[in-house]
């Protein structure tokens, strides 16, 4: 473990303050809300990792699994109570993962993450050449010297759900005339999740492949798809000296939406805030400015909502390792039942992993006559075809 | 695979009872600096029914069991001293129902107080319940089992305890009884008018039976808070300080701390009186009467009122108070314990000496201070002692510290308030022996086979 990590670990005093939102309304980490020991709350996380660097417990499947069913979320960050540690409370869980890494013993579905990564670009183990495919029938150009890069990432090129999102947001900021390229079959993943997972070799390379790329096409400026992406590309690629403009998706469509004619959409809807836009990058208004700008739309909020919100349990690599499994205390169930909770008939995200997370959410427990996922771009891009 | 292991897993399902390293680590120890003591087990039931299975099956196989909730008392009463099962009751944590015309709600014992309190914000924003300065993961069950207090003790009726108004128990020989008017008929409003079983439960740190179920008192929420600083240099003189605030029973919440750092407070005792209203025009008068009650301590110039920064009233108001957990990483090394004395009032004085010799005999760090119990009724005295949970060497001053503080509260007339084992054999020392052989021949009757957090009130564990 780094020093800096090393000497400020036993600080943890394990009081628990890190397992509930600041409101305390019900148990915001989605680990301890699934499993519910003490071991894979972030303080029994903490204390355990402290334990196996000093010989006291030994690397084990079940110690595996406690240290990758983190999703990263930070709710521990936002909610503890011991301000000069708080900060680093997920890089410690990220950098004993970097140690497991080295010392090769993680678990399989980790294994077989960084594998189809490192092999095939992406996480779905798909063929490079089909990474543009999501783009077929829409006319969107190549990136050559357009303002912006549209960065759509793994799941927007991959997932069913994602591709359906990426459609949506590349159909809109053409529609709003942004204008932007795509890299398609030149795309390769951005490594958010490989450095969450604890692969720092595997990330830098992919980071820096993807600098290179971006340098050598002189792109300026960043769309993500994805906050994941949108994370990386931010806060870890200008340590690598990979510095671009970078924006998610709806901050763009937040700067040009009040000169776009929308018509009426007489809706309600709930806004889910990923944590890799919210708590990672503070970013909590533009989704909700996004959807207040369409006409007749009434935006209700869960009770756990920005800085509190409940992550969809799809963070830190679990969308592509599937850790934290699933079941009705899967934070993806629950956080559709409190959806649903505040009347809402729609469920807005802003990543790909959430819609894709909360998608199979719905359908796990059956309420898709109640509530529908959907991504803002598509809700916007409705309001603006009327 | 073990064959308990299995039974545990038939009850309960096989996700929510383990065996591993992992959790029989963590569940050996709590942020105190008590010894460790691995479980064998630890298992999260879901239902009372499920409770029930495994005291059945605990008797049978003659294991240990110890009730676990928030597992924030510090003192390691949750630590299975002689391993076996440890239940962890956070599971269940339903909030089953609000009599807001009768304020008290019912909730499963795994319940945190923070959430009951976040559920009554959203639900019955007219009634609050009392809340510990411990964090808000903290149990509503755990609490009132350990004689907790909270930011309603002074002024709504003491310990939250005594705030109960039902109880819903398994007994350590798995039969599932009902305690108060719940027993009678479909409302959990009081204990009375019946004989008073609560008690065989209440202060016995699980070792009389597991509680499932609690009725707990709810009290109104007034719209707006605010409180005062009351500054003093001669702690002779706090004891009527109190007295005159608690009498003009205009306060909320009567606190007071006494610290070194930072240096601006060093040598002072600071009373905090919270105060609640529903207009200003209550709050002036409340604050007009308090300071009215204290004109001739700050007219002689004795003490005085001090203007409280507006961030700084706002953390001092703050229910549960984030900074007492903070206060574990004063010495960078995550823990803090504490001894909370049940003193009497006048004893504060007393009190406050002990524990600066303690400090300076252990060659440590403090923070003392306390809460006001009841109307001026008793004085929970906390003497906190940070420590570095890297350094074995501060820890042992910590847990020499403690033994000290234990003694002195004794002899001062106080008695130590979840006491850890140790502490325990002290007062047990001290009571009288027919007093101790009732609470022994109760425990025997209730738990033939001994099976409940056996160690804990015994004089030889």
């Amino acid at each position: 473990m780094k020093k800096e990590y090393a000497d400020i670990i036993h600080r943890c005093f394990r009081c628990g303050w890190c397992k509930l939102p600041l409101n305390f309304k019900d148990f915001n980490c989605p680990s301890y809300l699934k499993y519910r020991f003490e071991s894979f709350s972030s303080g029994g996380r903490l204390w355990l990792i402290r334990a196996w660097m000093n010989g006291e417990i030994q690397t084990s499947e079940r110690f595996a699994k406690i240290i990758f069913s983190c999703v990263t979320c930070k709710n521990c960050v936002q909610a503890c109570a011991m301000p000069k540690i708080r900060e680093y409370l997920v890089d410690m869980v990220i950098n004993a993962r970097e140690d497991m890494v080295e010392k090769g013993v993680i678990p399989p579905e980790v294994r077989d993450y960084f594998k189809a990564v490192s092999i095939s670009g992406n996480a779905y183990k798909m063929p490079q050449e089909q990474r543009g495919a999501w783009a077929n029938g829409l006319d969107v150009e190549r990136y050559t010297a357009q303002e912006y890069l549209f960065y759509v990432g793994d799941v927007g090129s991959y997932d069913e759900e994602g591709v359906k999102m990426a459609r949506s947001v590349a159909g809109l900021l053409k529609k709003v005339g942004i204008s932007f390229g795509i890299l398609a079959s030149d795309e390769i993943t951005d490594g958010n999740e490989v450095k969450t997972l604890g692969e720092v070799g595997l990330f830098e390379q992919i980071a820096s492949q993807n600098i290179e790329k971006f340098k050598k096409l002189d792109v300026k400026k960043i769309i993500t798809l994805s906050p994941h992406a949108y994370n990386s590309i931010k806060n870890e690629y200008p340590k690598l000296d990979g510095n671009f403009e970078v924006y998610h998706y709806t901050q763009v469509l937040n700067k040009v939406l009040n000169d776009i004619p929308m018509g009426e959409l007489n809706v309600k809807v709930t806004y889910h805030d990923p944590c890799y836009l919210g708590r990672w990058n503070n970013e909590y208004w533009a989704p909700r400015s996004v959807l207040n700008s369409v006409p007749g739309l009434e935006l209700i909020e869960m009770d756990r909502n920005m800085q509190n919100a409940l992550c969809c349990g799809g963070g830190g690599g679990n969308f592509f390792t599937d850790i934290l499994g699933t079941g009705p205390d899967s934070s993806a169930r629950v956080r559709v039942n409190e959806a649903i909770d505040t009347g809402a008939s729609v469920l807005a995200v802003a990543c790909p992993i959430c819609y894709r997370m909360l998608s199979d959410a719905v359908k796990a427990e059956g309420v898709e006559e109640k509530i529908q996922v959907r991504d803002i771009a598509d809700i916007v891009s409705e309001a603006v075809n009327k | 695979m073990d064959r308990i292991f299995e039974r545990l897993a038939d009850i309960v399902g096989s996700d929510y009872v383990s065996n591993a390293a992992e959790e029989r680590f963590i569940y050996s120890r709590d942020g105190g600096v008590q010894m460790p003591h691995e479980p064998d087990y630890v298992v999260l039931p879901n239902t009372t029914e499920e409770v029930q299975k495994i005291i059945l099956l605990a008797n049978e196989e003659k294991i240990p069991v110890v009730p676990m909730g928030g597992g924030l008392v510090l003192s390691g009463l949750s630590i299975p001293l002689k391993g076996g099962i440890v239940l962890d009751m956070k599971r269940m944590n339903r909030i089953i129902e609000v009599n807001e015309k009768s304020h008290y709600a019912v909730v499963e014992a795994g319940t945190a107080l923070g959430m009951l309190s976040a559920y009554l914000n959203k639900h019955h924003p007219s009634l609050k319940n009392s809340l510990p300065d411990a964090p808000p993961v903290a149990t509503v069950a755990g609490n009132i089992m350990i004689h907790g207090s909270g930011h309603l003790s002074q002024s709504e009726g003491g310990f939250h305890s005594e705030m109960v108004t039902g109880l819903e128990v398994v007994l350590p020989t798995g039969k599932i009884v009902k305690l108060g008017s719940c027993s009678t008929v479909p409302y959990w409003f009081s204990r009375a008018p019946l004989p008073d079983l609560a008690g065989l439960f209440l202060g016995w740190n699980g070792t009389t039976g597991i509680i499932t179920k609690v009725g707990i008192k709810l009290f109104p929420r007034p719209l707006l808070n605010d409180g005062l600083m009351f500054m003093t240099e001669d702690v002779d003189t706090v004891p009527d300080i109190m007295f005159r605030i608690v009498n003009t029973e205009m306060c909320e919440d009567l606190t007071f701390f006494i610290t070194p750092k930072p240096a601006m407070f060093e040598g002072f005792q600071m009373t905090i009186i919270s105060i609640t209203a529903n207009s200003e025009k209550e709050m002036r008068l409340k604050k007009e009467i308090i300071r009215d009650a204290l004109r001739d301590y700050y007219e002689s110039k004795e003490a005085g009122f001090v203007p409280v920064p507006k961030e700084m009233k706002a953390f001092l108001l703050e229910a549960p108070q984030k900074n007492l957990s903070a206060f574990a990483d004063v010495r960078k090394g995550g823990g803090f314990e504490y001894v909370g004395a049940i003193i009497p009032v006048e004893k504060i004085p007393d009190a406050y000496r002990a524990g600066l010799d303690i400090a300076a005999k252990n060659g440590i760090t403090y923070s003392l201070g306390g809460r006001m119990i009841g109307r001026g009724h008793s004085f929970m005295f906390y003497f906190a002692y940070p420590f570095n949970r890297a350094d074995k060497e501060d820890m042992d001053r910590v847990r020499q510290a403690l033994d000290d503080t234990n003694h002195a509260a004794l002899k001062m007339g106080g008695i130590p308030w979840k006491a850890e084992v140790s502490g325990q054999q002290l007062i047990l020392k001290q009571m009288e022996p027919s007093t101790y052989e009732f609470m022994q021949d109760i425990r025997k009757l209730l738990d033939p086979n001994g099976i409940m957090n056996p160690g804990n009130w015994e004089v030889n564990p």
